[in-house]
């Protein structure tokens, strides 16, 4: 299993890399950590001309907090490093296990939360905690720069909200309130080693006990991570007590799409989200509360 | 066409000229005859492959050679350079049995040394994590678990030695 022939550049720029990117065309391919483009082209599903390079771009690898911008993840910040950054690991837990749950450790050391998203599986790790916390995706292409929901970036399995010769620059993660909590639960057939067959995240914010907002999404169970904005409204101003979970679980068991394949059948899929629904919102609840 | 990179290898320097297609697998195991790296899947799910790269276990099938101007790579055959004098990790290996065909090993044994040096008392759960990219077709892993528990109190007491 070789590798196809390519030409390979490291741009120092990003405005270099832009350009390159759009001489290449459709021949032209981005990598950042490559671990899942080098995949691709060994199994011959994609054969680039030109391979480019971010690493050697500088500043792309960021990972920086503040209280008042939130979180930033560069394009080549490495997943292993995201799970391991205290300011992550402290401000957003959920989003540092979702990292740490991605892969494993030599995959970690390699690939990044950026190219997990622009990859666009919709069984990506580290989506559903992204998409819960209302991260907002950082563009910059030929045309200049533009910002967009990670809500709007996922429009199939493989494709991206991106244009032409677009490049996502950095991820900024807003800082939760004081009273919400997020968790991200998921389920493969070897542990957390191999392609997620079913993920869920919730951000759940808390008056009280009450859930005042939910925010759930649900990896591998459609064409893209989906969003249960059915189960959402179920819990809103309630309590979160073990029946409403229930009623919400199976709620977004009814708003999933999943299909049979080889890591589970549909019907699975479908129990699997109701369960991991349920649990995911007790979790988040909780941590809110500890907050 | 081919560009030519400078680097370290089990601390000597090499300038080789690659391929941007070719694999640092390729390259260890075929230019530079470095067949303590192996090569199982090709596709980072064995860990069979594994070499660190600035002190960062990674699958060398994944990573193009291109990208390692400049880096520092330790394979297997560095961690007992002389040949004579085996790593605690590679004496613990055949201590406790952690060894039968021997195909995972090298790789197992670079996804213990990063372990090691990022934590050097790990709980069982952090060394299971830690290889859990290391897919081992004979032992059923117990053994391979002790093994590196047992390397790491070796190390504890030897860098405790030097230090006191
Ligand atoms: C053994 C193994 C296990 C895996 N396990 C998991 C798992 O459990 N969960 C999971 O979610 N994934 C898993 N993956 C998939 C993969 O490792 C992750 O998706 C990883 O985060 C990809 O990051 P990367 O930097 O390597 O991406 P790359 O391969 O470099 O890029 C991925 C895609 O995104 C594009 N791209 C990259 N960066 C940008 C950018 N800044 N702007 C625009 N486009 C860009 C590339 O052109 C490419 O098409 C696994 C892969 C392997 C090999
Ligand atoms: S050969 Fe590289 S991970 Fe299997
Ligand atoms: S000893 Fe044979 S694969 Fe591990």
């Amino acid at each position: 299993m070789r590798l196809s022939h390519f030409e390979y550049r490291v741009p120092k720029t990003l405005e270099e890399a832009i350009e390159l990117l759009e001489s290449g065309g459709p021949d032209a391919r981005l990598m950042a950590g490559g671990t899942d483009l080098l995949m691709k082209m060994k199994h011959g599903a994609i054969k680039p001309k030109l391979v480019i390079s971010l690493k050697k771009i500088d500043g792309l690898d960021t990972i920086a907090f503040s209280e008042k911008t939130g979180l930033t993840i560069g394009a080549t910040a490495l997943l292993a490093d995201v799970a391991s950054h205290p300011d992550i690991i402290k401000h957003y837990p959920a989003v540092a296990e979702a990292a740490r749950g991605t892969a494993n450790v030599q995959v970690r050391n390699m690939g990044t939360v950026v190219g997990n998203l622009c990859n666009a599986s919709p069984a990506a790790d580290n989506a559903p905690t992204l998409l819960a916390m209302g991260t907002t995706v950082h563009i910059q292409g030929a045309g200049g720069k533009r910002d967009l929901p990670l809500e709007q970036f996922f429009k199939g399995p493989g494709l991206t909200a991106l244009k032409g010769a677009e490049i996502v620059t950095a991820l900024t993660v807003p800082l939760p309130p004081l009273n919400a909590g997020a968790a991200y639960l998921s389920l493969s057939a070897r542990g957390k080693l191999d392609c997620t067959a079913v993920g869920v995240a919730a951000m759940v914010t808390m008056k009280k006990d009450v859930c005042d907002d939910l925010r759930l999404f649900i990896a591998a169970c459609g064409p893209t991570p989906l969003r249960a904005p059915g189960a959402e409204e179920i819990m809103r101003g309630k309590t979160p007590a073990d029946d409403l979970l229930e009623r919400a679980g199976e709620q977004a068991a009814g708003e999933a799409s999943p299909i049979n394949d080889l890591r589970a059948s549909a019907d699975y899929r479908t129990r699997v989200v109701a369960v991991l629904t349920s649990r995911v919102i007790k979790e988040a609840s909780k941590r809110a509360l500890k907050r | 066409m081919k560009q030519v990179i400078t680097l370290s290898v089990n601390g000597d320097p090499y300038t080789v000229a690659v391929h941007p297609w070719q694999t640092l697998n390729e390259v260890l195991r075929e230019n530079l005859n470095l067949t303590g790296v192996k090569l199982g899947c090709g596709e980072g799910d064995c860990g069979a492959c594994t070499v660190l790269v600035d002190g960062r276990a990674v699958s060398s099938c994944l990573s193009l050679a291109v990208e390692m101007e400049g880096k520092e790579i330790l394979t297997v055959e560095g961690l007992a350079p002389s040949g004579e004098t085996l790593h605690p990790i590679q004496e613990a290996f055949i201590e406790k049995g952690a060894i039968q065909c021997g195909f995972c090993t090298c790789g197992m044994e670079m996804a213990a040394l990063h372990l090691l040096e990022k934590n050097p008392s790990p709980t069982e759960a952090e060394i299971r994590e830690g290889i859990a990219g290391n897919l081992c077709r004979c032992t059923g892993y117990a053994k391979i678990v002790e093994a590196i528990a047992a390397a790491a109190e070796k190390m504890r007491e030897s860098s405790e030695r030097k230090s006191s």
